[in-house]
């Protein structure tokens, strides 16, 4: 089999986790090539193959009608039977994309390769399922974190310059990065979060309460930062911070991936959750299965008094 | 200028699921509600309705009940709903959704369309993107700001690690919308009787559905359990005081 991967490229810089995307090449046993809009005079994946490279100063960083019609060419010329991407901003925009002009299945946020089928997560990880293409080509998109390297990339790839001038209708404007400031969660050693499950903006104060009395920090899952009762400095995952301390417990958090991925790498891990099947059992050393409105004043209270 | 919000009805990701016969979870006895994240596109929908004066419709594939989640959407301002009926649409895949929706969008003149970025039940984030892509419109992804003005779209694209990326593109255009984008509003009773009155059209999807699948799915089953960690239940002081010994015992935080 071979299959075609797609490494991203973004603010001038090219992204690791291409590396992602050979660890599950390997495990499909498959001939890897790869695309990539880059620099060809800068820094170019570790790989051993035929790389297809647009120029980014022609291409464009973000300019999904141009990187789709350049990969197609590549398509034409490889004939893969798969396409695969990172399930990241840059992947899941472009896959649907080669998808429709392939009249090709894709299927998304691949979590494991069973048996050289397809495991994909639904439900928030509460059930699995394993997909199967119906075509000769299938795009793939891996979810991050899922298909690790076991080994650093090595190699040198052979560079074959595709053309094409950047035509979309999109026009990239520029980038904005979060200010980072206030609290250092990533040097807590202990961080108390609160999810969803809090319900509303006044319960955070038990959070809060149950972090002092532990002598650490508050964080928070993502829907409690949207609606804005606690400040993105302090959110965890993804798309906030990635934080590995002595204890972290989440009170009130389903355990999305999103969020596991900020947190999962924490010594130990304590869950306050009513719903005994959330998906942070996968991670929690300790799962309370209680209210958390009524769990942390005491806990906070007991913990004062030793 | 038209605007058309596209909304799935999916189950509380609370629930205990089951897995059903017919390669799906088994959809009986579960509490359903709109997608969180077309929450967001019907609210970004319906403050740039209130901007333009714009006509808004709502639309939905799935079987009767979802008319329950469309009444929602209603509520929260959407000036029509379009209910493609379909009891079987959790058997299709994303692009034959795809399909059937911009089948019916096809030569309605939308300027601009709203999805959500991923369904919470399917999570494929493809939806969006395909009707796009079938309908010959660019497409916008995970977008949290979004802007218009001067008969121009700014959007603010989330991407990793902090970063937003700024794109600009002029209609017609369809986005998808991710968490965060707005703060969507609940319905007020006065307009949730208001909502009662509007017209509210089901088409069959065997009318638009021209496509076929390309893909399926082989097994459902319940992830293995992982961490093999220690449940606390019962009395919450007691769970206090259990917590707190393992605690002393497991880590160093306590000492
Ligand atoms: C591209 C992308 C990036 C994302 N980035 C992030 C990120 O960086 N961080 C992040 O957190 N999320 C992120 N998300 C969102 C993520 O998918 C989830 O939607 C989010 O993590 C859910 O937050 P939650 O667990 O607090 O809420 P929910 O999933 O709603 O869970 C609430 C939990 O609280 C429990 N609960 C309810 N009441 C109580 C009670 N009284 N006592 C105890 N427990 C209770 C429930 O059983 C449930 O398990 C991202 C999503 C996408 C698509
Ligand atoms: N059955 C449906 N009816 C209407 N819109 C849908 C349907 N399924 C998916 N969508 C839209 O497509 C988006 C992405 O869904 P998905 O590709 O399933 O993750 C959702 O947020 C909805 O806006």
């Amino acid at each position: 089999m071979k299959i075609l991967l797609v490494a991203e490229y973004r603010q001038g810089k090219l992204l690791d986790n291409y590396t992602e995307l050979l660890a599950f090449a390997g495990i499909m046993g498959a001939e890897s090539v790869m695309f990539t809009v880059a620099e060809a005079a800068g820094a170019l994946p570790n790989f051993d193959g035929r790389l297809y490279l647009a120029e980014v100063s022609q291409a464009g960083e973000y300019n999904p009608e141009t990187h789709r019609q350049l990969l197609l060419d590549v398509v034409e010329m490889e004939q893969p039977e798969m396409i695969v991407l990172s399930h990241s901003s840059y992947g899941w925009d472009l896959a649907p994309r080669l998808a429709v002009a392939l009249r090709a299945a894709q299927i998304s946020e691949v979590v494991a390769v069973e048996d050289g089928q397809l495991v994909a997560s639904m439900c928030n990880g509460k059930l699995r399922r394993t997909l199967k293409s119906r075509g000769k080509i299938t795009v793939v998109t891996t979810q991050a974190g899922a298909f690790s390297p076991t080994d650093a990339a090595t190699g040198a790839p052979t560079v074959i310059p595709v053309g094409g001038a950047a035509s979309g209708k999109v026009k990239l404007l520029g980038y904005e990065t979060a200010k980072p400031g206030g609290v250092d969660l990533a040097r807590a050693e202990v961080i108390v979060s609160a999810g969803r499950g809090v319900g509303k903006p006044e319960n955070v104060a038990m959070v809060a309460n149950l972090a002092k009395a532990l002598g650490g920090e508050y964080g928070a899952s993502r829907p409690v930062v949207d609606s804005l009762w606690v400040e993105h400095n302090r959110q965890v995952g993804t798309t906030g911070h990635t934080v590995a301390p002595k204890l972290y417990i989440a009170c009130g958090i389903s355990g999305a991936v999103q969020h596991l991925a900020g947190m999962k790498k924490s010594e130990f891990v304590v869950a306050i959750n009513t719903d005994r099947d959330a998906p942070i059992g996968d991670v929690a050393d300790v799962f309370a299965v209680a209210d958390l409105k009524q769990l942390l004043p005491i806990l906070t209270e007991k913990l004062q008094a030793l | 200028m038209k605007l058309l919000v596209c909304i799935k009805q999916v189950p509380d990701m609370e629930s205990k699921f089951k897995i059903g016969t017919d390669g799906w979870y088994d959809r009986e006895g579960l509490a359903w509600r709109m997608n969180e994240y077309d929450e967001y596109g019907v609210e970004q929908a319906v403050q740039l309705k209130e901007q333009t004066g714009a006509d808004l419709t709502v639309l939905c594939l799935g079987p009767e009940q979802v008319k329950e989640t469309m009444k929602k959407a209603l509520a929260m301002g959407c000036d029509r709903g379009v209910h493609i009926a379909d009891d079987q649409s959790h058997l299709k895949d994303p692009y034959e959704i795809a399909s059937i929706i911009a089948e019916f969008a096809r030569d309605k003149n939308f300027d601009l369309i709203f999805t959500g970025m991923q369904s919470q039940d399917r999570a494929s984030a493809q939806v969006g993107v395909m009707v796009a892509e079938l309908m010959g419109l660019p497409a916008v992804t995970t977008i949290v700001g979004f802007a218009y003005a001067d008969g121009k779209v700014t959007v603010k694209r989330e991407l990793e690690g902090g970063v937003k990326a700024t794109v600009e593109v002029a209609p017609p255009v369809l986005v998808t919308c991710q968490l965060g984008l707005n703060t969507p509003r609940y319905p007020t009773l006065p307009n949730i009787m208001k909502a009662k009155k509007k017209e509210l059209l089901s088409i069959p999807a065997a009318d638009l559905h021209k496509a076929s699948g390309l893909q399926e799915t082989a097994k459902i089953e319940f992830p293995a359990k992982k961490g093999g960690g220690v449940f606390l239940e019962g009395e919450v002081s007691t769970i206090a005081d259990r917590l707190i010994g393992i605690l002393k015992e497991k880590t160093a935080v306590l000492a």
